[in-house]
């Protein structure tokens, strides 16, 4: 059989979707799914093109909704690392919006990600190809940057 | 148990905002019909009249990879500029265009063509000309029926020697109206 390739992301997002949400619900439940949800499909996207079948794509997408689910539950048992900012600390999306346009694409994405979607740091991670300490790594000097630069 | 439309946008729009897209497309409306619009990271890559947005999705994957996703906000400036247009107060588009999978005569030819201004038409033989083959007519009709960016890459404003409109991808009631739009609809050839 030849190579096929897989459906647009679109439809696969599609297809899926709602089966990822009810996985990660049930083992998740329903908070900390849509944070989960998110990622999975970050993660999932990342590595689509790099797809070369078109084969069970719904069980594909439910192993990487089964690692999220894995991570987020390790980082629930394990101590907290480094305090969140508090609210206070936290810049304003409005504040930082135009100016983000000036970072450099990596720092850009998370600082967007960070502060105009409200993603968590493991999300954020998903979507940058890197580990969630180095999503954090470059929220922060992405703010630094932009307080520097206003 | 479906997924709220909250945390589906969400989803879009950060897929979008950390630049994993292949291809972000979305559907606008417009006084010639829905539109589909399109764009890549290198600018426009389709407007389609009457569009089926699944087939179109398989069509933007095979040419710019899989990674297509309907999400408004990479393409909001393309509608902004559309509506500027539809509504008369826009007659020159500010838009980069990604003609990657044209062919090369193709892409000389859409951008001479990108150069007939609003209100004016020109023919196909002109363009032929223009593009550095005088003889490819036909072949420049081809290349505007094929047109992948109609209006900002105006192939209405390209007509028959005799002042005839020809035809039109989106049809020749569009064609009419787009020229009409532009008070160009039977004026002479430049």
């Amino acid at each position: 059989m030849g190579l096929v390739h897989p459906p647009p992301f679109e439809r696969f997002y599609d297809e899926h979707r709602d089966a990822v949400l009810r996985e990660l619900r049930r083992r998740l439940g329903r908070d900390a799914a849509d944070d989960a949800y998110q990622e999975t499909f970050l993660r999932a996207l990342r590595a689509y093109g790099r797809l070369r079948h078109a084969e069970n794509l719904r069980a594909w997408v439910l192993t990487i909704a089964r690692r999220v689910a894995v991570d987020q539950h390790r980082r629930r048992e394990a101590p907290p690392s480094a305090p969140e900012p508090s609210d206070d600390s936290r810049p304003a999306y409005a504040e930082l919006g135009e100016l983000a346009d000036g970072l450099p694409r990596k720092e850009r994405a998370a600082v967007v990600l960070r502060y105009g979607y409200d993603l968590s740091y493991s999300a954020i991670g998903a979507a940058l190809g890197s580990s969630e300490q180095a999503a954090r790594q470059a929220t922060s000097s992405g703010v630094r940057r932009l307080r520097r630069m206003q | 148990m479906s997924v709220s439309t909250t945390l589906d946008h969400r989803f879009r729009e950060a897929a979008a905002a950390a630049g994993l897209l292949d291809v972000a497309y979305d559907v606008a409306d417009s006084p010639v019909g829905p539109l589909l619009v399109a764009a890549t990271d290198h600018g426009l890559c389709r407007i389609s009249f009457d569009p089926e947005p699944e087939r179109e999705a398989e069509e933007l994957a095979r040419m710019f990879g899989a990674k297509v996703l309907r999400v408004g906000k990479p393409v909001d400036g393309v509608r902004r500029q559309l509506d500027e247009y539809f509504d008369g107060k826009r007659t020159r588009f500010e838009l980069p265009v990604d003609l990657r999978p044209s062919a090369p005569f193709s892409r000389r030819v859409l951008q001479r063509l990108a150069r007939v201004p609003h209100g004016e038409v020109t023919t196909y033989g002109a363009l032929a000309r223009a593009a550095g083959n005088p003889r490819a007519a036909r072949a420049v009709g081809t290349v505007m029926n094929r047109n992948p960016i109609p209006i900002v890459l105006p192939c209405h404003r390209v007509i028959g020697a005799n002042g005839a409109l020809v035809g039109y991808g989106g049809g020749l009631d569009r064609k009419r109206q787009l020229l009409s739009l532009e008070g160009s609809l039977g004026i002479d050839i430049q």
